[in-house]
C-alpha cells in the first residue's frame, strides 16, 4: 500500500468520495466557529480599532493562495516526473481556489488599507507580490482553456508552473529591492516578539485551519468534476472513433 | 547551428520579416510618452530609464511569436526537430537570432531616443548598457514563451499575458540599475542581479523551452 497507489482515478474517486463529507463536516465546525469568534469575541485593538477583524479572512487567505501555489508546484512535478493524472488536474483544479484566495487577500488588503494607512492601494513590496502573483495565476490558467487537448495542456501548463515558480521568487525579492513597504511583518511567526498577541491568535488559528480544510473540501471537489472530464472528453474521442 | 543562425537572419531581414518592427515601435512609443506626460524637462529626465526600459520590453515582446510560429506553420520545425542538433541548441540559436534583430537595435537605438526624452549625460551610457546585459534575457524568456504557446491558433495575446509576468524581475533591476546609474548612484546591485538573471535563463531556459517545444511537436 503506497500513496501512489491513488494515481489510480479509480482509487482516488472511491477515497475522495468517502473523504470529501468528513472535510466539509470538520471545515463548517472549524471555519465557522473560528470566525464568529474571531468577529464578535475579541476585543477591539488599541491602535486599529474595528478594523482589526478582517485578519481572520486576510491572513488565512493570504496564507493560502501562497501555500496554493506551492502545492501546484509539487503536482505538476509530480505530472513531469511520474505522470500521475491525478495530480495534474488537482493542480489545474487548485488554480482557480488559488486565484480566489488571492483576490480576497487583496480586496480585503485594500478595505483594511484605506482606514489604517489612508489608501486602498500602495507599491508596497507584500502587496506587489501579491499582484504578481495574481497574473502569474491568471497566465496559468488562461494555458490550460485555450489547449484543447488535455494531455498537452497539462504538460505545458506544468513546465509553466515550474519556470513561474522561479520567477515568482525572483520578482519577490526584485520587489522588495526595489521599494521598502508600508505592511507590517509577519502575523505568524514563531519569533513572540512580532507576533499579534495571543486574544486573536487562537481565532485566527481556528480559521487558518478551516481555510485549510475548505480548501482540501474545494480541492476534492473540482478534482473529482476534473476527473471526470477527463473521462467524458475519453469517451467523446472513442465515440467519434468508432463513427469515422 | 550557424547555417540556422544565418538562416534565421537572413529570414528576418527580408521584407515582411518583422525587422525594424520593434524599432520603430520603440521609436513610437518614445515620442508618444512626451505627448502623455507633457514637455517639461525636468519630469522627462526623471522618467526617461523606466520609460526606455518599459519601451524595450514591448518592443521585444511585439515580434516574439514569430520565433517559432511560421517554422511551426510550414513545418520547418519539425525537419529542425530531426536534424541531428537538439533542441536545446536550436531554441538557444532561435533566441540568439532573435536578440540579433530586436534586442541590439533597441540597445543601440535606446541612447539616441534618449535624447528625445532629455536624458542627462552619464544616462546614455546607462540606458544602453542595462539594456545591453538585459534584453538577451528578454528574448530568451520570450523565446521560452512563444514554445510554449507554438501549436495554438491566436497565441499571441496569451503569449504576451504567459511572458509579461516573468519580465517583471528583469524590467525592475534593469530600470533601477538605469536609474541610479543615471543619477550618479552605486549601481552595481541591480547591475549584477540583472546579469544573474540573464545567465540563469540562457543557461536553464533552454531546455523548458525545448521541453515544451517537443511536446507541441508530439
Amino acid at each position: 500500500m503506497s500513496l501512489w497507489e491513488f494515481a489510480n482515478p479509480v482509487k482516488f474517486m472511491a477515497l475522495s468520495g468517502k473523504v470529501l463529507p468528513w472535510v466539509i463536516g470538520l471545515c463548517t465546525v472549524t471555519l465557522i466557529p473560528g470566525l464568529i469568534w474571531g468577529f464578535f469575541f475579541t476585543p477591539e485593538a488599541s491602535n486599529f480599532g474595528n478594523s482589526v477583524k478582517i485578519i481572520y479572512i486576510h491572513v488565512p487567505s493570504a496564507m493560502m493562495a501562497i501555500n496554493i501555489w506551492v502545492m501546484m508546484l509539487v503536482t505538476s512535478l509530480i505530472w513531469v516526473v511520474r505522470r500521475h493524472h491525478v495530480s495534474v488536474r488537482a493542480a489545474k483544479a487548485a488554480a482557480l481556489i488559488g486565484v480566489t484566495m488571492t483576490v480576497i487577500a487583496l480586496i480585503t488588503g485594500a478595505i483594511w488599507g484605506q482606514p489604517m494607512w489612508g489608501t486602498y492601494w500602495a507599491w508596497d513590496p507584500r502587496l506587489t507580490s501579491f499582484l504578481i502573483l495574481f497574473l502569474f495565476y491568471l497566465g496559468y490558467m488562461a494555458l490550460w482553456a485555450a489547449i484543447d487537448n488535455p494531455d498537452t495542456a497539462a504538460d505545458l501548463t506544468s513546465v509553466l508552473c515550474i519556470v513561474g515558480s522561479v520567477f515568482a521568487v525572483l520578482s519577490r525579492y526584485a520587489v522588495n529591492f526595489w521599494n521598502q513597504g508600508l505592511h507590517q511583518g509577519a502575523s505568524l511567526s514563531l519569533d513572540k516578539e512580532e507576533h499579534v498577541s495571543d486574544v486573536y491568535f487562537q481565532p485566527l488559528l481556528l480559521c487558518l485551519a478551516g481555510f485549510t480544510l475548505l480548501f482540501v473540501a474545494l480541492l476534492l471537489v473540482r478534482t473529482r468534476t476534473e476527473l471526470r472530464l477527463v473521462r467524458l472528453h475519453r469517451l467523446e474521442v472513442r465515440e467519434r472513433m468508432k463513427d469515422a | 547551428m550557424i547555417a540556422l543562425l544565418v538562416r534565421d537572419l537572413r529570414l528576418a531581414m527580408r521584407a515582411g520579416g518583422g525587422f525594424g518592427l520593434g524599432l520603430a515601435f520603440f521609436l513610437i512609443v518614445s515620442t508618444l510618452v512626451p505627448f502623455g506626460v507633457g514637455p517639461e524637462a525636468k519630469i522627462l529626465s526623471r522618467i526617461a530609464p523606466g520609460i526606455l526600459w518599459v519601451g524595450a520590453l514591448l518592443a521585444c515582446l511585439l515580434s516574439l511569436d514569430r520565433i517559432f510560429q511560421l517554422d511551426f506553420e510550414d513545418g520547418s520545425l519539425d525537419l529542425l526537430a530531426t536534424a541531428p542538433i537538439p533542441m536545446e541548441g536550436i531554441v538557444t540559436v532561435k533566441a540568439l537570432a532573435h536578440w540579433l534583430v530586436t534586442g541590439l537595435p533597441l540597445t543601440l537605438a535606446a541612447p539616441l531616443l534618449g535624447m528625445l526624452m532629455n536624458l542627462e549625460r552619464p544616462g546614455h551610457f546607462w540606458i544602453f548598457l542595462t539594456l545591453l546585459i538585459g534584453t538577451p534575457a528578454l528574448s530568451m524568456i520570450g523565446a521560452f514563451g512563444a514554445a510554449l504557446t507554438v501549436g495554438l491558433k491566436r497565441g499571441g495575446l496569451l503569449l504576451s499575458l504567459l511572458v509579461l509576468p516573468l519580465y517583471i524581475p528583469t524590467l525592475i533591476f534593469g530600470a533601477e540599475a538605469a536609474t541610479r546609474g543615471t543619477a550618479g548612484l552605486p549601481a552595481s546591485t541591480p547591475l549584477l542581479m540583472m546579469a544573474g538573471i540573464t545567465a540563469g535563463s540562457i543557461a536553464l531556459l533552454p531546455f523548458a523551452a525545448a521541453a515544451a517545444l517537443r511536446v507541441n511537436l508530439r
